[in-house]
């Protein structure tokens, strides 16, 4: 059968991202001094689901490289290794290299294997290193793990092979009831097989018809037989040769020192229960009698007191129970039904359950005095094995059973994370919340259309209610459908440990990032687009906010920086807070800079607030820093960071203090669906402004309007000169009143510049649901979406740049010398 | 899904058209200048009356406007004047037609304004006969073919071009001469 693999690869390729992503987390977690286990047991997980994940899509370099990295992450995991700070650089490096593997993979371009073979070689140095210590623990643990193995799959295990191995085989001979009926006599192999060794035979009985249904003819007993020998299997096969058809035969390896022995299934013939209360079990209104009474139900059970722990009778106390109880119970029982019944009696008692084996007898236990550890009765009873004992009395298995079920190990769950794929993870209570809100809004759809069907005067109080109930349901479920897009911005925030670790070793600074409100949810899409100007903002105070440790020591402050990064929810926004205590921002330096590059004049110079100066370093091209590193200061990267915020429809601050730090703070909408919106009357269309672009709004005069030449009007807004534009002019429809003094001007900022919108009336401000217009038509200058409002009507959303770029290029049509900002007020000069 | 059924649809009538094959399709026709005009009834989402739209600055003029769909934002274009007919006046007994285009940017869902709808007709591919050449100056690209139905002619449009080109044609000049060369 051919399965096609490419289907799942897009589900590996998510699983590895998310496996390197929870390595790389734990990788910064790990404290080379004190390894936590679970820690590394995480980073091994990751890797080793990595590469069974490669191995069986073919992803051969994959696999390679992450079996190096396995091995090294499993010597560290048992102890046998410790990890330098250098191995976790190493195994970091190996995470971004298999990053990219599965990347170059993934997106199948050419596979660069340079990297990974490197990194191989080094592992594979150091795995070779030290390999005297490593490999003489890996030599025992191999030889302890091998042997038995060997001897359980082996099936053609010659004594010459493995002679102390083994010293016999167990036979489980389990016959078809009938096959006394063939003319085969049991007892007459077993005669054969006692000609090859010591035989031990037990007889399992449970499965024995009560007398009255017993057939003469058939054949309801099992055997175990120990034989003792160094005769190979097959002379064993041999005896049983004519009846292999007709029984259930397995031959196993026997080893008589070994206590731990397998058990099958057909062997438990019920359990064996150990069973001591604490001393205060009774007051807490259990009673062992009832126990037993309830197991007796279950099957024949036969019960033995032990009573060491009786104190003298005068220091007896009426309410405290002393004894301790070992039962047999026989039958065919679920392990289950047996727990059901000590249930209630868990927490306040020991209860050890074992499968008993055939016919385990109290007095077999009994014989072992004081049942204080029940595991000695149990090394006494396998002990029984090889002694030649009555069948009666045949080795317990008890312990393999239990022993595996206590040792599975408590797998954690690996951490889940969604990466920047195009499948979202939901929390499932999310989706719930979501099922629930849809109910209840079926349940007031059926109400209101009960109310409409016979409609009468008197139902219009119910159908207030009704509808105020479905207005409550509608805004839920937005609400609800809203978080479901809602992620944590620790997916943001996750990249940074590891970048500001890597950073400042390069850049010899020593800086101690903080996470905080890690936990702000943020829309996926706005989270997406907000990494990038994160990372730069971030890199920004690694190279240029923080200084040196010696110059930190200079300036009187502690060697180590110290970064912070900050989430939280305002009034409908989430806000992102990157804050370092390095050397601030010059002011004196900035305006240097800026007369330098002549984006300012030397009476604005000193006329700049401290913000607007700050805001200089948004300028395209303006960079601080003394010299351009690998890092930063390429004077790329702050407008960058500016316009994609703004893209958003956010903003975003710069406060600053010299020699104390800087604050950049960013604000973002929750979410790109909504925008919070004015809305604007011209004529007879409503716009909505998105309300994070108004400055402010104002009614003029036509005192306070300059016309430079060309016909570009700019008004006197304080100490700036703003360009008007005319809304009605753009758009081409008709307003109100083309007189400045009945219109209202808003005050917008685009792209650093004010310009101010001439409008008829400015109505409410109301969050808006943004819709595409591009869906179904195409884009219009001038308008970046379209939303519906309150009346059901279509409205469309400015977009403000695109009008002042439409109001330009009328103007300069109209050979007007408006371009920009600068532009007018250096015409206003002339003027 | 939807999307990739149309599309199945559409190139299975394309095939239809030129193998003259006995499948036949159901087309709504309607009426704009004494007109009938028939689209694939396949395209056709909805029919609802004129409804006043929001317009679209700087936008032609054929194009009247924008429409909240049920939460969806719908252009409605006039076909009238994008046939270069007189313009009406609308009333609330004037006709949209809904319909789900494709278009190489994938499917848009647009509404024309017609006069007024007239019926459903099935139609075999071997009643449809193809767009006479009408010379390089008019493009017949978004004619599917013509009809006889009851001695009317009905020109069968191919709504997915002609709502995707960037210049809507004359119609008025192509009706004339289609009739001319018809009777």
């Amino acid at each position: 059968m051919s399965v096609d693999l490419s289907q799942f690869h897009q589900v590996f390729f998510e699983e590895s991202f998310e496996g390197l992503d929870s390595m790389e987390s734990a990788l910064m977690e790990l404290d080379p001094d004190a390894i936590d286990a679970e820690t590394i047991n995480c980073i091994f997980r990751a890797a080793h689901s990595i590469k069974g994940g490669s191995a069986t899509f073919g992803f051969n370099v994959v696999s390679e490289f992450t079996h190096v990295l396995e091995t090294l992450l499993d010597e560290v995991r048992s102890g046998t290794r410790s990890i330098s700070a250098d191995d976790v650089d190493l195994l970091l490096q190996s995470v971004d290299c298999l990053r990219d593997l599965l990347g170059s993979i993934q997106s199948e371009s050419d596979i660069d294997t340079s990297r990974s073979d490197e990194l191989k070689q080094e592992f594979e140095k150091i795995l070779a290193g030290d390999s005297a210590g490593v490999s003489a623990a890996d030599g025992s643990s191999a030889g302890d793990s091998s042997a038995p193995a060997k001897v359980a799959t082996t099936q053609e295990n010659t004594p010459d092979v493995a002679p102390v191995s083994h010293n016999g085989w167990r036979i489980e001979f389990k016959p078809s009831a009938d096959i006394l009926a063939t003319g085969n006599e049991p007892l007459r192999m077993f005669r054969e097989l006692a000609t090859l060794g010591e035989v031990s035979v037990s007889c399992s009985i449970n499965t024995l018809p009560a007398l009255t249904n017993m057939d003469p003819e058939s054949c309801s007993l099992s055997w175990v037989l120990d034989v003792i020998t160094n005769e190979e299997k097959a002379q064993l096969e041999e005896v049983f040769e004519w009846v292999s058809d007709e029984s259930d035969i397995i031959i196993s390896p026997f080893k008589v020192d070994e206590a731990v022995e397998k058990v099958t299934a057909s062997d438990i013939s019920g359990w064996f229960i150990h069973f001591q209360p604490n001393k205060d079990m009774l007051r807490t209104g259990n009673e062992p009698s009832r126990l037993f009474r309830e197991l007796a139900e279950l099957g024949d059970m036969a019960v033995s007191v032990n009573t060491s722990k009786l104190v003298s009778f005068a220091a007896l106390e009426p309410e405290c129970c002393y004894l301790s109880w070992d039962v047999s119970l026989v039958g065919e029982i679920e392990k289950s039904s047996v727990e059901h019944i000590f249930e209630w009696v868990m927490d306040e008692a020991v209860v050890d359950i074992a499968p008993l084996s055939q016919q385990q007898t109290i007095e077999k236990t009994q014989s072992t005095a004081p049942i204080a550890n029940i595991s000695v009765a149990k090394e006494e009873q396998s002990q029984s094995v090889d002694q030649p004992n009555p069948p009666a009395t045949v080795a317990s298995n008890d312990q393999a059973p239990v022993a595996a079920k206590t040792n599975a190990p408590a797998k954690a769950r690996a951490p889940s994370k969604a990466g920047e794929s195009s499948s979202i993870r939901v929390a499932i209570d999310k989706v719930d919340n979501l099922i629930n809100m849809v109910g209840e809004l079926v349940i007031t759809q059926s109400m209101l259309g009960q109310i409409g069907n016979n409609f009468s005067e008197d139902q219009l109080s119910r159908l207030r209610e009704g509808l105020s109930q479905l207005e409550h349901n509608t805004r839920e479920l937005q609400e609800s459908v809203m978080r479901i897009r809602m992620l944590p911005i620790s997916f943001a925030f996750s990249r940074f440990p590891r970048m500001v670790r890597d950073l400042s070793r390069r850049l010899g600074k020593q800086i101690e990032l903080e996470l905080l409100g890690e936990q702000t949810e943020l829309d996926k899409t706005v989270m997406e687009r907000i990494g990038d100007p994160l990372v730069h903002l971030v890199r920004n105070a690694v190279d240029h906010g923080i200084e040196t440790p010696e110059e930190r020591v200079a300036a009187g402050k502690k060697a180590g920086g110290k970064i912070t990064l900050n989430a939280y929810h305002q009034s409908g926004n989430v806000v992102i807070e990157i804050i370092d205590d390095g050397r601030g921002l010059s002011r004196q330096k900035l305006i240097e800079k800026a007369l330098r590059q002549q984006l300012i004049s030397q009476a604005e110079a000193t006329s700049m607030s401290d913000i607007q100066v700050y805001d200089l370093i948004f300028h395209p091209g303006f960079s601080t820093a003394q010299a351009v590193s690998d890092v930063s200061g390429r004077g790329v990267g702050m407008d960058v960071v500016k316009r994609n915020i703004q893209e958003l429809n956010g903003s975003v601050d710069i406060k600053s203090e010299e020699n104390v730090g800087t604050t950049i703070t960013i604000r973002l909408p929750l979410t790109l669906a909504i925008l919070d919106g004015q809305l604007v009357r011209v004529g007879n269309n409503t716009y909505i402004f998105p309300l994070v672009s108004i400055v402010e709004s104002m009614q003029i005069d036509d005192a306070s309007v300059n016309l430079v030449a060309g016909g570009c009007e700019v008004f006197q807004l304080r100490d700036e000169y703003v360009p008007i534009v005319k809304l009605y002019e753009v758009f081409n429809i008709n307003p109100d009143s083309t007189h400045l003094r009945d219109s209202l001007l808003v005050v917008v900022e685009s792209d650093g510049n004010k310009v101010g919108l001439v409008v008829d009336e400015l109505e409410a401000q109301q969050q808006v649901v943004i819709k595409s217009l591009e869906q179904n038509y195409h884009r219009i200058e001038g308008v970046s979406g379209a939303t519906i409002l309150g009346d059901g009507t279509v409205s469309l959303i400015l977009d403000i740049p695109g009008i002042v770029k439409i109001a330009g290029v009328k103007h300069r049509m109209n050979n007007s010398m408006y371009g920009s900002h600068q532009q007018s007020e250096h015409a206003i000069n002339i003027h | 899904m939807q999307t990739t059924a149309i599309n199945d649809s559409a190139e299975l009538n394309g095939t239809e058209v030129g193998q003259a094959a006995g499948d036949s399709d159901q087309f709504l026709t309607f009426i704009m200048n004494n007109e009938e005009y028939g689209v694939n009834i396949l395209c056709v989402q909805e029919i609802r009356g004129w409804e006043s739209a929001t317009p679209l600055p700087n936008a032609p003029s054929h194009v009247k406007g924008v429409i909240n769909l049920r939460g969806t934002i719908v252009p409605i274009i006039d076909l009238r004047q994008c046939f270069g007919l007189d313009a009406i006046e609308y009333t609330p007994v004037t006709v949209v037609i809904v319909l789900k285009v494709e278009t190489a940017n994938g499917s848009r869902i647009m509404g024309i304004v017609v006069d007024a709808v007239s019926e459903v007709y099935t139609i075999g591919g071997q009643e449809m006969k193809a767009a006479p050449d009408l010379g390089d100056a008019v493009d017949t690209d978004y004619i599917r073919g013509l009809v006889d139905v009851d001695d009317k002619m009905v020109i069968l449009l191919e709504i997915d071009k002609l709502l995707s080109m960037d210049e809507l044609p004359d119609l008025s000049e192509v009706s004339k001469t289609l009739n001319a060369s018809n009777h």
